[in-house]
Order: C-alpha cells, then structure tokens, then sequence
C-alpha cells in the first residue's frame, strides 16, 4: 500500500471516529489502534478473571445461603464478563492463548487491586461497595467507545457490575446495623479498602503515559484525576450513611471547588503493588497459572474426543 | 401410640427425610464451590459454579420448608449451618474431594444419575412442597446429568492420559454409590406415608443408565464386592469435619448475627 493510500485510511478511520461511529472489526484501523486495545481490553479481561479470586476465597465461609448464592452468582458473573472480553479481544487477531501466556508470563498486567487479601467477611462488601464502584465510575464511558465489540461488551458488563455494587453496599449496611463487632469489621475493611481503591483510577495525570492518545479514541473520556474525584465525592457521603470513617485525615469539603479534597496518595506502594510485589501478586498469578497448567490435559481430552467425533461423522457420511 | 405422638413422630421423620435429599445439594454445592476461579476453562468453571448455583437454590426451597413444618423456631441458616456433623445426612459420595477434575466430573454424574431419578420418583410424592421442588429441580439436574456425562465420554474417550485419570476416579468412588440406594429408619416411614421415594428401586435403572455411559466413554464398569456406606446415618468420612469448618466458620465465629 502506498503512503498516499494509508493516508487516505488513516483520514477515513479519523472521521468515522469523529463522527462517533463505530469501528468494527473488519474495517481498517492503524496498527497503533489494535495493539492499543488488545492491550487494554486483554488488561480488563485478566482482571475479570484474577478478580474471581479474592471473593472466590469467601464462597466456602459465606455466613448465610443467601449471601453464599449471590456471591457464587457474582463470581460466576466475573467468569462471564471475562469470556465475553476475551473473545472481542479475539476479534483483534489474536487468540486467546496468547492472551493467557502474556498473562502468566507476566508481560500483561490485570487491575491491581486484586492483590490484596480478603480477609474477614466485610472486604466481601467492601469490595463491592467501592472496587466494584471504581470500576463502574472507570467503565461507563467505555460503553460509548469508538471500537464496537469493546462498547457493546461493555454496556452488558457495567450492567452487572452496578448490580453488584448495590449488594456488596448492602452487605456493608447490614454489617454497620449489626453489632459493634459487626461495624467494628465495616470499619477495618474500609480503613484497608480505601486507598487501594482511589489507585484503581491509575496514576495522576501528569504521571499517565497513555491519556492523550486514549482521549482521542474515546478509550477515555475523563483523566484519572477527574474519575478519582468523581468517585471521592460520590463515596463519601456513602459512607456517611453507613456510619464509617473514611480513613483520611484530610478529607474534607471545599465548599469553593464543590468538591472533596482529600489526603496525599501513597505512590511507593501503588508502584511496587504495580510492579508485582504487592501482597498476594505472587498467589494470585500462580493460583491462574496452576490452574491453566493443571487443566491442559482436559483441553487435550477434549479436543480429541471432538476430533474422533468429527472423524466418525465423515466415515459415516462416506 | 395415641395420634399426637404418632403425628409428631411422622413430622420429625419427614424433617430428616428433607436432610438425606438436601444435605446431598448442600455438599456438593459446598465441594463445587471450592473450584470456582480454578476450572481447567473458563467455561467449565462457569457450569460448575451453575451447578454449585442450582445446588444451594433447592437447599434453600428445602430448608425454608423444613424450617416451616419444623417445631423448633429454627431457619434456613440454622439448618445449613448449625448442626453437628453427626446430624448431616447427607452420603460419602458428595463429600469426597475434588482430587481433580477427574475427581470431581465422576462424583457429579455419578450423583446426577441418582439424582434425576429421586427427582423423578418424588413428583409422585403425597407431599405437594416435595412435588414442587422436585419439578423445579428436574430442569436443572437433567442440565447436571447432560454436563458431567458429556465430560465423562471427553474424557473417557479423550487421550490416553484422560482415560486413565478417568478410569481411577470412577474405580475410587464407585464404592460409594450402592450407599445412594439404602434406606433409614426415617426413609421407610416417609416411603409407608407416601410421601418419601423408595430408593430401593432405582438402584436398577440407575446402574444401567451409568453404564451404558461408561461404555460410551470406552470405560471400564467396575466390579466391586464391598462399598462404603454411612452417610445416611450421619457417619461421615474424614473430609466432612473440613467441610464443616469452612462451612460454618462465619456462623460459629459470631453467634447469633445477622448478615
């Protein structure tokens, strides 16, 4: 193809981006494009599925059948939003083997926030209430982006995911109703929860690498700075409601701005959480990597068995 | 026996005739749970966790039961989680580990082939709460039923390998099946009222079904003398003191919350 006629592409694909509409699979888009968004959306879909983890670690303790019953249905849903990630990454050119090797291998990075322990029944509710939260505040726009499976997946995803955060929100109202042992838990996994979760929007915007060119994709729409207060002003009063203190000593309301300010994030530990050495990064990738090499031999019995059944079709056809 | 004490014995028996069904879903929603976020694919770990979903759903229809006809102020929960080992009925089969996925498909359809026939059976019962549940429950175990016997043949006929894992998880826990067609003291009663199913009766049907299975997998049908029993009668294997230590560990940990 000639510089002219990629030129020409190139202002194509410009335009319809332009004209918010979508791009689909089998139309052309620059390299750039579809790396960029294997990379992103292979990101969302490891942490769907490393994500399963942390609250799959509570599905044996759940301490009511009601709550075991919705936990295994949000589990499950994770599962779901995962396979439907994976397979519009497929629809890039890659399959979704490769998409695991890079990420057992280490070179795909998943949300950070799930490599930290659940360790008492609250950080059930509170990783709904706010990691679930964070990720709906970081998710909506994404369902207006430019590239079509991305955009429709995401549409069904934060569906769900505002379902679940209205549970995990629950299980907090009904812990902070309790008895002092009860909050006292609300409380702890809160104070545990919080800062981790104000991460999740990644880091600040004179720190973020990939802003300007996501902007112009509609792969975002707002900076990490602007989703971060977005979230600090929309939980606060949230935790007002349930009677816990948002761990911060700095919080508080400027009347001027309309907005929370709130207290310096710890960089060092977002960074070293970032570059695999938080607290469960080691069991949460090998946890994924057992699991995908302790099933290799049924994938391997089951790809025979359907080949000696297709083999059997064509013998009986002939 | 004048007729109260009768009545009252005939309720007592019918509690325990619902915990010998649904300690059995209990269990083995409990075991499944266990594996969710560790399937050999995602799509296996989403149908076992469907599985594990179905399972706790008729717990609770049976339980919710339970503890409406029981005598005691009692729920849901208290019956899920607050008995002694001894006082789950449930058998050895659902309690057994999921070694591997071996393991854990040939404990599933071994039970699923047992299952749609109890679900079957017990559309006929006297009892129009069993009945309902047991209509609801058939869509979903025949689901169950299709799912473990499908891997079975996958895995059977798959690789060498495969087969040879296969061929050991069902020789392991082929001991604990001829338990699925005892009765208790409770069960007979239930069976005279018309309101239990005769287990004892399946036990054909349910052999020839698994079989014809296993000889479609290219499995061998074990052959054995002596098999386990126990769980009927709340006597469990060594793993259900381990189930019930996670099981309950929230419940027993803070007695008396609400969550």
């Amino acid at each position: 193809m000639s510089e002219k006629e990629i030129k020409n592409l190139e202002e194509i694909f410009e335009a319809k981006i332009a004209r918010d509409e979508k791009i689909e699979p089998k139309d052309w888009m620059p390299e750039k494009y579809r790396k960029t968004h294997i990379r992103q959306m292979s990101q969302h879909a490891h942490s769907e599925i490393v994500g399963m983890l942390p609250e799959g670690n509570w599905i044996t303790r759940a301490p009511s059948l009601r709550r075991k019953v919705a936990l295994l249905a949000k589990v499950q849903d994770e599962a779901g939003h995962g396979l439907y990630l994976y397979s519009a990454t497929e629809t890039l050119g890659i399959s979704r083997d490769e998409l695991y090797d890079q990420l057992h291998s280490g070179k795909a990075k998943y949300s950070s926030i799930f490599n930290y322990p659940t360790i008492t029944w609250a950080d059930i509710g509170a990783i709904g209430w706010l990691v679930d939260g964070a990720a709906i505040i970081n998710q909506v726009p994404l369902c207006s982006t430019s590239f079509g499976p991305y955009a429709r997946a995401m549409v069904r995803v934060c569906k769900e995911e505002s379902f679940h955060q209205r549970q995990g929100y629950e299980i907090m109202l009904t812990l902070c109703k309790g008895t002092p042992e009860q909050k006292e838990m609300a409380q702890d996994a809160l104070n545990r929860w919080w800062w981790p979760s104000l991460m999740m929007f990644g880091p600040t915007d004179d720190q973020s690498t990939h802003t300007e060119q996501s902007m112009k994709w509609k792969l975002k729409r707002k900076t990490n700075d602007e989703l971060r207060q977005q979230f600090i002003d929309q939980t606060v009063p949230q935790a007002d409601i349930l009677g816990i203190k948002v761990p911060d000593e700095d919080l508080k309301w400027n009347e001027e701005t309309g907005h929370y300010d709130f207290g310096e994030i710890n960089w060092d530990e977002f960074w070293q959480v970032v570059k695999g050495h938080g607290p469960c990064n080691k069991e949460r990738l090998q946890t994924r990597v057992d699991a995908w090499e302790g099933g290799e031999w049924v994938r391997d019995a089951a790809m025979a068995y359907a080949e000696k059944q297709a083999d059997k079709k064509v013998k009986k056809a002939g | 026996m004048n007729s109260e004490k009768k009545d009252s014995r005939l309720h007592e028996n019918k509690i325990k005739y619902i915990y010998g069904i649904a300690d059995n879903s209990l269990i083995l929603g409990q075991r499944l749970g266990e594996l969710t976020g560790h399937g050999p694919t995602l799509e296996t770990d989403i149908a076992l966790t469907n599985i594990s979903l179905d399972l706790f759903g008729q717990v609770r229809s049976y339980f919710q039961y339970a503890a409406q006809i029981s005598e005691k102020e009692v729920t849901e929960d208290d019956l899920a989680f607050l008995r002694t080992e001894r006082e789950y009925l449930n058998v050895l089969l659902v309690e057994q580990p999921n070694t591997d996925f071996a393991y854990t498909i040939g404990r599933q359809f071994l039970f699923d082939h047992f299952h749609i026939l109890l679900m079957m059976h017990l559309q006929n019962s006297k009892d129009d709460t069993l009945v309902a549940i047991a209509k609801k429950s058939i869509k979903e175990v025949n689901y169950h039923k299709r799912f473990s016997s499908d891997w079975i043949k996958r895995l059977g006929d798959g690789t060498e390998e495969s087969k040879e894992k296969m061929q050991t998880a069902i020789n392991d826990l082929w001991r604990f099946t001829d338990e699925l067609f005892h009765t208790t003291e409770a069960d007979e009663e239930m069976i005279k009222a018309g309101v239990g199913v005769d287990v004892k009766t399946l036990k054909e049907t349910y052999y020839k079904n698994v079989s014809e299975v296993l000889e479609e997998a290219t499995l061998e049908i074990p052959d054995l003398k002596y098999f386990q029993k126990g769980g009927k009668d709340g006597i469990h294997t060594e793993h259900m003191g381990f189930i019930l230590s996670d099981m309950q560990y929230m419940q027993r940990t803070y007695p008396g919350m609400k969550w």
